[in-house]
């Protein structure tokens, strides 16, 4: 967990594609005027013939890849979350999701650590958006290390994936080592009270929240939801039956994300109190990262009383 | 254009044309305008222009036709049967629970459609899409003469309101696709009426010049002139080539013509059978 080795998942998405490029000769990368941004920049300069920049023009380039992957081709289609799951909505919907087409779509700048562009550029609403789709797989990644084992593990199925990168460097706060299965969470610490089940950056405030918690007496399990669809129903029903309890974190509106998965699931599997941490129907704002996130309530503390909470609520 | 192969193509378009009318008719809805429009189209391209094989329709090097105009189900669904992509029969079978044909083509679904579309300004991006993966595959296999697949896109001339679409022309000229060739139906006609009193596109011709296309304007129901136009886009290098065909809505069906109220209404009984009365008589005519 060293501070040293910290990097954001734009970075690890970047180097991925390079370093897969070889292995899967088919596959092509598409990005809309922020190569520079999303890091597909390396990939294009690799491999320039693999490469295509549409210009800033994010319906036309879901549809171009729609066609390529119809073609035969794997295609990642980048640009920020913003405009990959927000303008292009329909785009995905039609031409990538309903003919099931192998469309990698790689969305970076997620969430309110996007910082100081502001409130139109912190898009909150992508994984709730995406969830709707009929087969589409969405993996939030926590770390470098899982960013770039989830990218192989995208390139590896046949279908459209949704990838959600953020802009903030994290250290890595998942375990090297571990397989990546899509559809699996991680159990990163062991727990009987509550559990606390994260995606993505807030991966590593939920083991900070548990650290927090140990101090109070609670004993909480925490969950890495990598992949918020397929959602691990069993790992989310077995937490609900074990430790009686459970609180989501997500960079992401509290409505239709995460939370709103694991509280589906569990309404129809098992109900037991689920509280979701998250940005509560309201836009970001301006600011850097690490100020936005606690006043958004995305920080350990936040996690840590909300899980008190939870485990009052058991009945 | 030979004149025993012209018969051939208008004998097909005219087949594809009835099989328009039933389709719609045993769906009780539909587009029947905008298929018809297209229906000599289609004939030129899959009686004659297109490298297509309905026995492999996933061939990987097969030339590809993207419907943008996806609301004219029933021309591609009528011509795919008539090329013997799947049985006539399955046309009476369009929009129905079960049925394979839905009301706006599925690429998962059914044989020989290369896109699934029906969200207008779309279909003519992942035509794009296909053209630039044919461009890819050339370079990569660059020995001599071997070419890319072709890619046909048919988009409506209401459709053009749709910002995408001149997305994709910017971008399919601004890479070269030469093997892409667009064909916009100048019918005239949208759904709330004449296009220029809508929203107007015109002047079309003069567009797609702009963004760089290799654009020729022709008659949509005269094969000698879809000859010269394809021949002419296939020999343009370095340019996408925009065909811009000026059609009849409905045309085929007297009183289908020109009716902008045709274009998502199927016939009632009478209608229907005057319909194929009209397609029925002009069949006979051209078989002598």
């Amino acid at each position: 967990m060293a501070d040293s080795i910290k990097k954001a998942t734009r970075d690890s998405y970047g180097e991925a594609l390079v370093a897969l490029a070889e292995e899967f000769p088919e596959l092509v990368v598409l990005d809309a005027d922020l190569s520079h941004a999303t890091k597909t920049i390396g990939f294009s300069k690799a491999y320039p013939d693999r490469f295509f920049n549409c210009g800033i023009a994010e319906g036309n380039m879901m549809c171009v890849a729609a066609g390529l992957a119809a073609a035969g081709k794997t295609v990642f289609a980048s640009t920020f979350a913003m405009f990959a799951a927000g303008r292009a909505f329909e785009q995905v919907r039609n031409s990538i999701g309903y003919p099931h087409l192998n469309v990698k779509i790689g969305a970076t700048h997620a969430g309110i650590s996007v910082g100081e562009d502001g409130a139109s550029h912190q898009c909150c609403e992508d994984i709730a958006l995406m969830r709707t789709i009929p087969g589409m797989t969405i993996i939030n990644p926590a770390d470098d290390a899982e960013a770039k084992k989830a990218i192989r593990a995208a390139l590896e199925m046949k279908g459209p994936v949704y990838m959600r990168f953020g802009r903030l460097a994290l250290p890595v706060v998942t375990d090297p080592d571990a397989d990546f299965v899509i559809g699996k969470a991680t159990e990163l610490a062991a727990g009987t009270d509550v559990t606390l089940i994260a995606t993505g950056l807030l991966v590593g405030e939920a083991l900070k929240a548990a650290e927090m918690l140990k101090a109070d007496g609670i004993s909480a399990r925490v969950l890495n939801m990598a992949t918020i669809k397929p959602l691990d129903d069993a790992a989310v029903l077995k937490a609900a039956a074990e430790t009686g309890c459970i609180v989501t974190a997500e960079e992401h509106t509290v409505i239709g994300g995460l939370g709103g998965a694991v509280a589906e699931c569990v309404c129809a599997g098992r109900p037991v109190p689920v509280l979701r941490v998250g940005v509560e129907d309201i836009f970001g704002r301006s600011g850097p990262a690490a100020e936005l996130l606690p006043l958004y309530g995305l920080c350990a503390e936040n996690i840590a009383g909300k899980a008190k909470m939870a485990v009052g609520m058991k009945g | 254009m030979d004149p025993a192969k012209k018969q051939q193509l208008a004998v097909h378009a005219a087949n594809i044309r009835v099989g328009i009318i039933d389709a719609v008719y045993a769906a009780r809805s539909g587009h029947p305008g905008g298929s018809l429009s297209i229906a000599d189209l289609l004939a030129y391209l899959y009686f004659h222009e297109m490298k297509v094989d309905p026995a492999n329709p996933g061939d990987p090097g097969r030339d590809r036709l993207v419907l943008s105009k996806g609301h004219a189900a029933p021309g591609i669904y009528s011509a795919l049967a008539e090329r013997g992509y799947f049985p006539k029969e399955e046309l009476l079978k369009l929009r129905h629970t079960g049925g394979m044909l839905q009301g706006h083509p599925d690429m998962k679904g059914t044989p020989g459609v290369d896109m699934s579309t029906g969200s207008l300004g779309q279909g003519v991006s992942a035509a794009v899409g296909m053209a630039l993966a044919g461009k890819i595959d050339a370079n990569k296999n660059s020995v001599a003469g071997s070419d890319s697949c072709r890619v046909f896109a048919i988009l409506g001339d209401g459709e053009l309101q749709e910002g995408q679409v001149w997305e994709a022309a910017m971008f399919a000229a601004a890479k070269k696709l030469d093997n892409l060739c667009v064909i916009v139906d100048n019918n005239g006609l949208q759904i709330d009426g004449p296009i220029d009193k809508v929203n107007s596109p015109y002047p079309i011709p003069e567009k797609w010049a702009a963004f760089g296309f290799n654009t020729i304007v022709i008659d949509a129901h005269d094969f000698d002139q879809y000859e010269a136009a394809f021949d002419a886009a296939k020999a343009c290098k370095d340019k996408p080539t925009a065909i811009i065909q000026l059609s009849t809505k409905g045309k085929g069906v007297s009183f289908m013509e020109n009716q902008a109220s045709w274009h998502g209404a199927a016939p009632n009984k009478e209608q229907y059978e005057q319909a194929m009365a009209e397609l029925s008589a002009a069949l006979r005519e051209l078989e002598g």
